[in-house]
């Protein structure tokens, strides 16, 4: 029984479609877009991404390697870091997996391991970047469905982050074309962005790294919509939502100190409120070390 | 081998655009004269948060009795304005402009390596105090007038855009419908407007019969150029070229798709006569594939050298004259052949209108410092005495030709029974013999 049930239980894992989603949107930025993505980076982040992750498996003795979130971090770092340089792209995947094995707090690691690549190699070094034109807006529908239809697939119950996040960052982008009096094109072009769709969808959805407690993640997805208005439009930096999550990831440890919830799983999407399937083994896995 | 190079200036492309009212800002005039930009071309120099704005227009019309009125982020004083030669924009028009790179087929008879032959101001008369009070009454502050080169500049700051059109509108110029929104937005976001019109008598004592290119610094997060005004009462598409000067890499816009325009492309010999009209027809089919909402990339380049070159690299003094600050004001005028020059140059072209480019162009620098050229090629046949069988090399040459028709169909959507009918060999003569791949192979 155990093993027929084993493969299914499998499939309940949401990083799987997570993969499934971003590769398609490689594959047609690719194809379609031209997005120039070098395969020597591909290789490189992918390598490295998976070479700490076992490092990192063996250094804080977990049971069990887990390729999925390294893979879904490269997929992250290929969809949005540019850079020429293979080194640089290495370094990003190396800072992506090591940050979530060293920076913890309270069993939780605190940066969204992409993010928090993205950010450091944009600031120290002149040569990565990111092209948040590069989707354009004719994809915009194709995209938002195939997001959309992540989270349907997903059955995510950790949504919240997300449509508090883009509501609240929609909320800001249309009051500002209200109080400037810009036509209503202006604002639906500004959040016709794939780049923003990603971070909505992938990144800051992140539920390792949001509150534990349904209201402190819609609180957690306004705050930083709130964040990222004032980069974009009161400090006028691009690629504002990027850096509003970084900024922002630090907070998360007090929300979840004001509002209580369930340490996220991912072999066990739905929570454990009224499943019956909790694994019987669960103290094994040490407290804080889940990838 | 021999290699010659054509290239086409900016203004050469864009003949097909027609009559607009195109720049960063937008023209008024007082009379109802016919006011004409066929293209405008803005200089970006950036670093940090310093911008060196270089304005360019090919304005056609009666000068007296016009002014452009362009949004800045800032309160801009006396010494951040600047008027400067058109020919260094000419300059860097030529160099970094799609270029016609011309091959000659060697003597198919014989084996040998081929060697490439390359080829002052001062304070405005009406800074009167009775026409300032007039101005305030509007709601409109005139915070600085001054005389730059053939200009007379006010910098206006309005707490309601009304007060601005009323202004303009009292002081007897014609505003665009639809102005008053775009500027009320432009003012809640602290822009300031600048107004430029043309002082006769300096125009006359500077012996220019052309209006020069506006200069204007300022320190500004906002690494942007306003082009809504511009399109307010444009009919058609506006054109407009961006050459930005910077230190690491690449320039794109953050809220537009940057696109590389299709580049290293084998093309017919015909071309050769008609570059200007392909690549015209080139560009607008690629606006058209990109559903008209991108912005090109025509040309990436470090400025210290080029290859094949369209027009040799901008000079140091070149450079700091088009506002490039971090150049040492020592270094030698002339560039040093190969020498670094701590420059890389981004050509942008766009073709917008209100309806597929809404927001102003947003950009930000990458560090992206691959070479990127539009560059297309002409096979010239061998036409020399032959001293063997042409006929395997004049199969060759009818594929190649075919393969370059087919080429300049889907570049430029042409018929490609009109292009073939263009192209000896392939024009009233039947499609080649299809011969089995062996049939030469005992030869």
């Amino acid at each position: 029984m155990n093993s027929l049930t084993r493969p299914f239980a499998r499939l309940r894992d949401p990083r799987l479609y997570q993969i499934a989603v971003l590769s398609s949107l490689v594959t047609f930025g690719v194809v379609a877009l031209d997005f120039g993505i070098h395969w020597q980076n591909v290789l490189a982040v992918l390598c490295t991404a998976l070479g700490v992750q076992w490092l990192g498996t063996k250094a804080c003795r977990l049971p069990h390697f887990d390729p999925l979130s390294p893979l879904i971090t490269s997929l992250s770092l290929t969809l949005l870091l540019r850079t020429d340089l293979v080194a640089l792209a290495a370094l990003a995947a190396a800072v992506a997996i090591g940050s979530k094995f060293l920076i913890r707090i309270n069993g939780k690691h605190i940066f969204n391991p992409a993010n928090v690549a993205i950010v450091t190699l944009m600031l120290c070094f002149d040569r990565a970047w990111i092209s948040s034109g590069q989707w354009g807006s004719a994809a915009i529908g194709a995209f938002a469905l195939a997001c959309l239809g992540f989270l349907v697939l997903t059955r995510a119950k950790r949504a919240e982050t997300t449509i508090a996040f883009l509501c609240a960052y929609a909320g800001i982008v249309f009051g500002r074309a209200l109080w400037l009096g810009d036509p209503l094109p202006i604002p639906l072009h500004q959040l016709q962005n794939g780049t923003l769709l990603i971070f909505a969808f992938f990144m800051i959805s992140d539920p390792k790294t949001t509150p534990d407690a349904p209201f402190g993640r819609v609180l957690y997805g306004c705050i930083v919509a709130a964040v990222a208005g004032f980069i974009q439009f009161g400090l006028y930096e691009p690629h504002a939502p990027v850096l509003a999550l970084i900024l922002c990831s630090p907070i998360v440890p007090l929300i979840d100190r004001a509002f209580r919830g369930d340490l996220y799983r991912w072999d066990m999407p739905t929570g454990r409120r009224g499943s019956d399937r909790q694994p019987a083994k669960q103290t094994t896995i040490p407290k804080g070390v889940l990838q | 081998m021999k290699i010659l190079v054509l290239t086409l200036s900016a203004m050469l492309t864009v003949l097909v655009s027609g009559t607009a009212q195109a720049f960063c800002g937008f023209y008024v005039a007082k009379a109802d004269t016919g006011l004409f930009n066929r293209a405008s071309q803005v200089v970006l120099v950036r670093d940090g948060d310093r911008t060196v704005l270089t304005m360019a227009n090919d304005f056609e019309g009666d000068v007296e009795d016009f002014a452009m009125v362009i949004p800045v982020p800032t309160f801009i004083e006396r010494g951040q304005i600047n008027v400067t030669d058109k020919a260094l924009i000419d300059h860097l028009d030529a160099y970094t402009a799609p270029r016609l790179v011309e091959y000659f087929d060697p003597d198919p008879c014989f084996r040998y390596e081929a060697m490439p032959l390359t080829s002052d101001g001062r304070v405005a008369a009406e800074d009167s105090a009775a026409f300032r009070q007039r101005a305030k009454a509007k709601g409109v502050t005139i915070e600085a007038s001054y005389t730059v080169g053939e200009y007379d500049i006010l910098v206006l700051s309005a707490r309601e855009s009304n007060g601005l059109i009323d202004w303009l509108n009292d002081n007897g110029y014609r505003i665009p419908k639809g102005a008053e929104k775009v500027v009320g937005s432009y003012l809640k976001q602290d822009m300031r407007f600048f107004v430029a019109k043309v002082n006769l008598e300096a125009q006359a004592k500077s012996g220019y019969t052309y209006l020069r290119p506006i200069q204007v610094a300022y320190e500004s997060p906002k690494f942007m150029l306003p082009i809504r005004l511009g399109t307010l009462n444009a009919k058609g598409a506006q054109e407009l070229y961006v050459y930005a000067l910077t230190k690491t890499g690449r320039v794109e816009t953050t809220n537009y798709r940057t696109v590389k325009l299709p580049s290293n492309t084998d093309v017919p010999q015909f071309v050769k006569t008609d570059f200007a009209e392909f690549y015209r027809a080139m560009f607008a089919n690629q606006v058209k594939q990109q559903n008209r909402k991108a912005v090109f990339l025509e040309y990436a380049w470090d400025m210290a050298w080029c290859d094949p070159c369209a027009a040799d690299p901008l000079s140091a003094k070149q450079l700091r004259q088009l506002g490039v600050w971090w150049l040492d004001a020592g270094v030698d005028s002339r560039i040093a052949p190969g020498g670094p020059q701590n420059v890389f140059v981004t050509r942008l072209h766009v073709r917008y209108d209100q309806k597929t480019f809404p927001e102003d162009l947003v950009f930000h620098e990458t560090g992206d410092r691959q070479n990127f050229q539009g560059r297309y090629v002409v096979h010239n046949p061998f036409e020399g005495a032959a001293s063997c069988d042409l006929g395997p090399y004049q199969a060759q040459l009818r594929e190649r030709r075919e393969r370059e028709a087919q080429q300049l169909a889907n570049l430029t959507g042409w018929d490609i029974d009109e292009i073939r009918a263009r192209i000896p060999l392939l024009a009233n003569s039947k499609p080649v013999d299809d011969k089995p791949w062996w049939a030469t192979l005992w030869d």
